[in-house]
């Protein structure tokens, strides 16, 4: 103990001095630190236990696929042989959590404007080959998909109508017309783009009467019971749609 | 050399005082090492038991952006177009090089289809989220102690002890986090951490059309994850960062950073 004492004695009086405000400062810490620090903090590691319990005790909003099975056994076995197999019913219908505790309180809604299918099946050339797309400008607008696909069991889609898709009236018309087997392009020179973005790429209409003449001059090498007309004085001022109308022109 | 003067008394004195003084931190660790190690959640749920992993099959996904908007509804995401917990990105890469890389609304809204003017080369769509790093950044820049690894492996954020200070959001390597304008605390994904500890998959997966997200637990030996790894050449990203994300890509493009 005699040691000890001497050694008391050998730290200068400004050490010991100095050893005050040290003292105080640890004192400090050690009080502010157990107000400060969550009692839980550190059990398990670097961070406060009941951070867990906080996480896990958040609300499940998808109650998963196994879960309407039981109510919906109708459409499970529709849906179930159908292309659309793997699709979960929360994939559309949304969250069903709340829906499977209180059925009749919480409805489900279906998505049935036309915006929703085009999601994963509006033509990208970003998607894999294969997976089933369309081109809505083309693809019957303003027509609700589920007027011709039932959702639960969506049919093998076929590849849109070329311009008939859009332009049905003309075509029908041309079809009882003389011009039938005219396709549009013979005389409608269109950019592909007019598929995507029809009213940026319009097609042209024919601007030169030799067009029409290729078929219907007095030499052209056509077939005999094509009217004939002398392109150098039938109307050469106009272009021929001016007067006829080439989806259905006049018989005589 | 000089002949050590000393007396017996005072070496023994002196050397108890070092042999004490030196043992002190060891005991101190000893006591450290002695806490509650094995943790089982309420529920019966063993985090130790697993080890959860994402497989994402990038010739899979068609871009619907259903697993963004499905995230959002289970994890109260702002539905502001800043503020994600995972997104869909989409590459385009053109002849000669170029790479656009977009993802409007997170994906949510679907992709507009573009007409550029260059001819593209490929093209494809990169679903991405926390990686779930075994070796996170985040975790180490956090202050705090309020972003942690659990021991199923698992990145959480608490987010009642955070303090906002956005260092995690700035180390993440993979743009991951973000500061929910409301609390001021960082979020991300934590693979729906409600979700598993019930038995249940994270919402993006209930909800893939596609299949194109898979997940499971890389301890079981007849996970879907498992399945994925053993039937897959897969990738991370950034693997030389050496943060060892727990979220596997088959068919990534050099392309995606």
């Amino acid at each position: 103990m005699n040691r000890i004492k001497g050694i008391r004695e050998k730290i200068p009086d400004q050490v010991k001095r100095l050893l005050i405000p040290v003292v105080l400062v640890i004192a400090a810490f050690v009080v502010m630190r157990h107000f400060l620090v969550p009692s839980d903090f550190g059990k398990y590691g670097h961070y406060r236990a009941s951070a867990i319990d906080d996480v896990i005790s958040l609300e499940i909003k998808y109650s998963g696929h196994m879960v309407c099975d039981d109510c919906h056994d109708d459409i499970v076995e529709v849906k179930k042989m159908s292309y659309h197999r793997d699709v979960a019913c929360e994939a559309c219908h949304g969250p069903a959590a709340a829906h499977t505790e209180d059925p009749d309180g919480n409805k489900l809604q279906a998505p049935r404007e036309r915006g929703y299918c085009p999601l994963c099946h509006e033509y990208l050339p970003s998607r894999p080959t294969g997976f089933p797309q369309i081109v809505s400008e083309s693809h019957n607008p303003r027509k609700a998909c589920i007027s011709c696909h039932d959702a639960h069991d969506p049919k093998t889609p076929e590849a849109p109508k070329e311009c008939k898709a859009c332009h049905a009236e003309i075509a029908r018309t041309k079809a009882l017309s003389h011009h039938i087997y005219v396709s549009c392009i013979r005389c409608h020179e269109t950019p592909e783009e007019h598929k995507v973005r029809p009213r940026d790429y319009r097609p042209e209409k024919p601007i030169r009467r030799e067009l029409c003449g290729e078929c219907h001059a007095k030499n052209a090498p056509a077939a005999k019971a094509i009217p004939r007309v002398d392109m150098a004085t039938h109307g050469e001022r106009y272009v021929c749609w001016q007067c006829h109308y080439p989806h259905l022109p006049e018989v005589d | 050399m000089d002949k050590i003067n000393i007396e017996r008394r005072e070496f023994l004195e002196k050397l108890i005082f070092s042999l004490l003084s030196l043992s002190c931190p060891g005991l101190l660790i000893s006591k450290e090492k002695n806490k509650e190690k094995t943790l089982v959640y309420e529920g019966g749920y063993v985090p130790k038991a697993h080890s959860w992993g994402m497989g994402i099959k990038i010739n899979r996904c068609i871009g619907c952006g259903r697993c963004a908007s499905a995230c959002k509804k289970e994890n109260n995401v702002p539905q502001l177009p800043f503020f994600f917990r995972t997104w869909v990105e989409r590459y385009i890469v053109f002849e000669g090089g170029e790479v656009i890389v977009d993802s409007p609304n997170g994906g949510v809204d679907g992709f507009n289809r573009n007409i550029h003017e260059k001819k593209m080369l490929r093209s494809f769509f990169v679903p991405k989220l926390c990686n779930q790093c075994a070796n996170p950044p985040c975790v180490q820049v956090c202050p705090t102690g309020a972003t942690f690894k659990t021991d199923d492996g698992v990145i959480l954020v608490d987010s009642k002890y955070c303090i906002g200070c956005e260092y995690c959001i700035q180390a993440c390597p993979y743009g991951a986090r973000f500061l929910h304008p409301k609390t001021r605390t960082a979020e991300k994904c934590n693979f729906c951490y409600h979700r598993l500890v019930k038995g249940m998959i994270p919402a993006c997966v209930e909800v893939c059309p596609t299949q194109t997200r898979v997940f499971g637990d890389r301890k079981g030996r007849a996970s879907p994850l498992v399945r994925f790894m053993r039937m897959h050449k897969i990738r991370v990203l950034k693997p030389y960062l050496n943060t060892e994300p727990t979220v596997f890509y088959a068919g990534l493009d050099m392309e995606v950073k």
